[in-house]
């Protein structure tokens, strides 16, 4: 289906499934420990060897020597696989670093080898006794060091640069102005399921159980990594134990699980171990970010930049911190750029939000202290400077852009009004006390889905798809749609997910699954009611279905019936036109914070949060709030604890486990609050929809950075928030 | 000044050297002989009561208790997370108490009765917590979910059998399941999903408290 032109009236508008907050399907599974992990496939592969991965000892050089012997000889063993021993490797589209190093290695605890023996005990034991000499190289670690000569870096066919009428000009002649440095440090994504693949040969053909976002991208790279043909692959990864971004592409536990059960002739799994996934996989790389903002009297923005800088290993690319500036403020002159340097530190890649996540970080601080230079109210100053219309192209409109309504709703609700706009003025007991406020947004992003759906002749309408389900929601609000379409109760509703051998979907990335794998299963609905209503001899521009039955004019006939013996099935994707061209498709959120600062010890607890968000359709209110909570609390780790510190001599990330990388627990989260505005966007896909799941992210970890300030009167523009970067300037202890 | 640099180098170039020793030559030549006497595993009987049920089993020592629940009676529902007490996901009821684990050898179990997620309810007939995990969506991705729950039902056992936390202000009345004394003892479950309020609404509605 392919979908052109604004979606008029369509049955997902009944809403009698879709937009209600039912409890997840698979929830029933989840809380009783009988979802199956990549892991835990006891059920599908008996038998299974363990493997157990080396990673590199140091960041940079090559391996001189690597003796097995001893492992080899250490009971239980059945294999090793190193890169001597797997032969030459390609590298999949989506990787930097080759998945297993040696003897040139790209980066610490890059995969080295894999130990596979009888039990999982016998594999570490025997892992431990492979010796490796390293010839360690010199390695570039240091951002900061490293960026005053890295070179601009521009997407193929673009300039490096976007220019806006003159900054140059406007911004010295700007009455009031701000220019400021903000960094943002390295993240990991910290899921709680560390990556793992069961792996089984079939022949030439090999099934990998893992856990991965993309199912259709990831097969592709396993190909092209083993230099086998795609068909011989095949993925499934039904259950995700957390991905934001770390499982998007294939990690080393599938390369080395696929490699070890072939050396072994018998299904091997893989995990890496915790320590080890931090410096084996991706993070969100470190930014340093300045901003420049200058604004007549009044609180006109008239010039505003943005130029970002991070670093890499070669051949990677940058954190596009500065993407959200092009789009967020009006201003008729502007300036973006970024800047890549080349690191050896672990491979930077996309981590939930990528871009805006750290970008918003820096830009909305930098709002809220222009606000207070021009002695505006935060909020009044966000409203003055709205735009309808893409700043750089203002004939291309938003589709809809609630963010004022989004910020106003949520000063109301807030309370915003008790708010002392001249910092460090209220206090409780020993606690300074502050609220902070800032933007969210985050575009929403159209890509083909397909799904198969199919209805039998007990009325059950079971979708497949390659659409994976990371904690988002997907199976609940894609059963909601074929409920909706096919006029069943979602009870009758069989969703399978992450098989590679099903249709290829959108996958589970830059919150454009939910949409767009919804909208998927809409095509292949739409067409399964043609053919039962063909099949039927009913006018297809006529029928209903509703209550299990297909109802034309008087005639209605139950779908069990329709089905017959053979059933019924129909495969669709949803493809799109220029809509997202033509209009500029994004969500929108105000986030609010109330913070606390101890006015002694200069601890920081968040004690309210509340986000409102303007979204498009919201196909779930209750999973769509989860995951907006689930994101503030990833926004309050950024905020306030969450830091991969470098080693730079060495050139590793220290913390590398969840003791030494601190995420948020229960004892840090207050209550939280959501608000979702009524939004239905006719551009973005039959559904309606956008995306939720990163939204929630983005701006959350400034408007706490702003709640301390206004708490504390100390403003600090380097994440994490620590009480040591603020603690020496408190206000005086009466 | 000096000292104090000097402290922090070598203290890193241990932590270094530690992840490097494999890298130290010498060693193998001892090693190899040692590794090839030991043809097999030191392994020992325990006997264990998992959900009610009695199970006899001849485990390696160094096998946690964790992976003798996952990988050889296949109750996969305690989950793997981090391997060494840093998350919480493999949190199990031990007489009576929660544990990490995997932090516990098997061996140290003999003759303990241990109930795993499995045991408190199954999809057709869940326990109230894994019903109001249900209800009140105190999940996303799943994976920690087994463990918050093992953990969430024996903290109200703790306050309810009067045990205090680091919040509790007073050693000598009854600790009040309040949202203090939840989030605290939660605090060693970490879910990156970010289902915190949720499973805190989850666990009141349990307790009977308004959260």
């Amino acid at each position: 289906m392919k979908f052109d032109t604004p979606a008029g009236q369509n049955p997902i508008d009944q809403l009698k499934h879709v937009g209600k907050p039912i409890d997840r399907i698979d929830g029933k599974y989840k809380t009783t420990g009988t979802a199956p992990y990549a892991y835990e496939r006891h059920d599908v592969v008996a038998n299974p060897a363990y493997g157990y991965v080396v990673g590199a000892a140091v960041a940079k050089g090559r391996i001189s020597r690597i003796d097995l012997a001893a492992a080899k000889a250490a009971p239980g063993v059945l294999t090793i696989v190193t890169a001597e021993s797997a032969g030459p490797l390609g590298k999949g589209n989506f990787n930097t670093a080759k998945l297993l190093g040696g003897p040139e290695i790209d980066h610490y605890h890059q995969a080295v080898a894999l130990v596979v023996a009888e039990t999982f005990e016998q594999a570490r034991a025997a892992a431990a006794l492979i010796v490796i000499d390293y010839a360690r190289t010199a390695g570039r670690f240091d951002l900061e060091k490293e960026l005053k000569d890295a070179p601009l870096y521009s997407e193929k066919g673009k300039p490096p640069v976007t220019k806006i009428g003159d900054f140059d000009a406007a911004f010295g002649s700007a009455p009031v102005k701000l220019d400021a440095t903000y960094t943002t440090p390295d993240h990991s994504h910290a899921m709680m399921e560390p990556h793992a693949t069961t792996a089984k040969w079939d022949g030439d053909k090999v099934t990998l159980y893992t856990s991965n976002q993309m199912i259709a991208w990831s097969k592709g790279d396993v190909a092209k990594t083993l230099g086998i043909p795609k068909d011989n692959v095949r993925l499934v990864s039904p259950y995700v134990g957390g991905g934001f971004g770390g499982k998007l592409f294939i990690r080393a536990d599938v390369i080395l699980a696929a490699l070890g059960a072939k050396a072994a002739g018998r299904p091997v799994k893989v995990t890496l171990t915790r320590p080890m996934m931090i410096n084996n996989t991706t993070h969100r790389p470190a930014t340093i970010q300045r901003i420049r903002i200058g604004a007549s009297a009044d609180g006109k923005i008239t010039a505003i930049a943005h130029e970002s800088g991070s670093g890499d290993l070669p051949g990677g690319g940058p954190e596009t911190a500065v993407s959200q500036t092009r789009l967020l403020y009006a201003g008729a002159n502007r300036l973006t750029s970024m800047r890549l340097a080349v690191l050896d530190l672990p491979e930077g890649n996309a981590m939930r939000a990528p871009g805006e996540a750290p970008g918003l970080m820096a830009l909305e601080i930098a709002m809220d202290e222009m606000a207070e230079k021009l002695g505006m109210d935060p909020i009044a100053f966000r409203v003055a400077n709205d735009t309808q219309v893409d700043p750089e192209k203002p004939e291309r409109r938003f589709s809809q852009r609630q963010l004022v309504q989004c910020l106003e709703q949520g000063a109301e609700r807030f309370g915003w009004k008790q708010r002392s706009a001249k910092p460090a003025q209220r206090r409780d007991g020993q606690w300074l006390v502050g609220m902070g406020v800032a933007a969210g947004f985050r575009n929403s992003m159209a890509m083909k889905s397909a799904a198969r759906v199919a209805l039998d002749k007990k009325g059950i309408v079971t979708v497949s798809t390659d659409m994976t389900d990371i904690g988002t929601g997907t199976y609940t609000i894609i059963a909601q749609t074929a409920a909706e379409m096919m006029g069943v109760d979602v009870a009758k509703v069989v969703v399978q997910l992450g098989d590679s051998d099903h249709p290829v979907s959108a996958g589970s990335g830059g919150q454009w699954g939910a949409n767009n794998a919804t909208a998927g299963v809409y095509a292949a609905c739409v067409k399964l009611r043609e053919a039962i209503a063909q099949k039927l001899g009913f006018n297809s521009a006529d029928v209903t279905f509703a209550d299990g039955k297909v109802r034309s004019g008087n005639r209605s006939v139950a779908l069990t019936e329709a089905a017959g013996d053979a059933g019924l099935v129909a495969e669709d994707a949803i493809e799109y036109g220029t809509l997202s061209k033509t209009y500029q498709q994004s969500t929108f959120a105000g986030h609010f914070v109330e913070a606390a600062v101890h006015s002694l010890t200069g601890e920081v607890r968040i004690r309210r949060m509340l986000a409102v968000c303007a979204a498009g359709r919201i196909l779930n209110p209750k999973s769509a709030r989860s995951q907006v909570i689930g994101a503030m609390t990833m926004g309050a780790g950024a905020a306030l604890m969450e830091e991969l510190a470098v080693d730079t001599r060495f050139g590793f990330f220290v913390n590398h486990d969840l003791a030494g990388y601190e995420v948020p627990v229960h004892a840090d989260i207050p209550h939280q609050d959501v608000i979702f505005l009524d939004e239905v966007d006719p551009t973005s896909s039959p559904m309606k929809a956008k995306g939720v799941g990163e939204l929630g992210l983005c701006g959350v970890g400034a408007a706490i950075a702003n709640a301390i300030y206004n708490a504390s009167g100390v403003r600090v523009r380097d994440y994490p928030v620590t009480l040591d970067k603020h603690i020496a300037h408190l206000p005086p202890v009466a | 000044m000096d000292i104090k640099s000097e402290t922090e180098v070598s203290r890193r170039g241990v932590l270094v050297g530690g992840a490097m020793t494999a890298g130290l030559a010498a060693i193998p030549a001892a090693a190899a002989p040692v590794a090839a006497q030991q043809e097999r595993p030191m392994t020992m009987p325990v006997t264990l009561t998992v959900n009610g049920k009695k199970q006899t089993l001849e485990v390696d020592t160094r096998t946690t208790l964790l992976d003798t629940l996952r990988e050889h009676l296949h109750l996969t529902g305690t989950k793997k997370g981090c391997d060494h007490g840093q998350c919480g996901a493999c949190t199990v009821i031990v007489d009576g108490k929660r544990i990490n684990s995997c932090l516990s050898l098997a061996v140290m179990h003999q003759g303990d009765k241990i109930t795993t997620i499995e045991g408190l309810g199954t999809p057709d007939h869940l326990h109230p917590m894994q019903a109001a995990f249900v209800k009140h969506d105190g999940y996303q991705c799943g994976y920690c979910t087994p463990g918050q729950i093992c953990s969430a039902v024996a903290v109200l056992a703790e306050i309810k059998a009067g045990t205090p936390s680091h919040v509790t202000a007073s050693l000598t009345d009854a600790p009040r399941a309040t949202n203090a004394e939840m989030r605290e003892r939660m605090s060693g479950n970490i879910c990156r999903c970010g289902a915190y309020s949720n499973i805190l609404d989850a666990m009141s509605e349990v307790a009977g408290t308004n959260a």
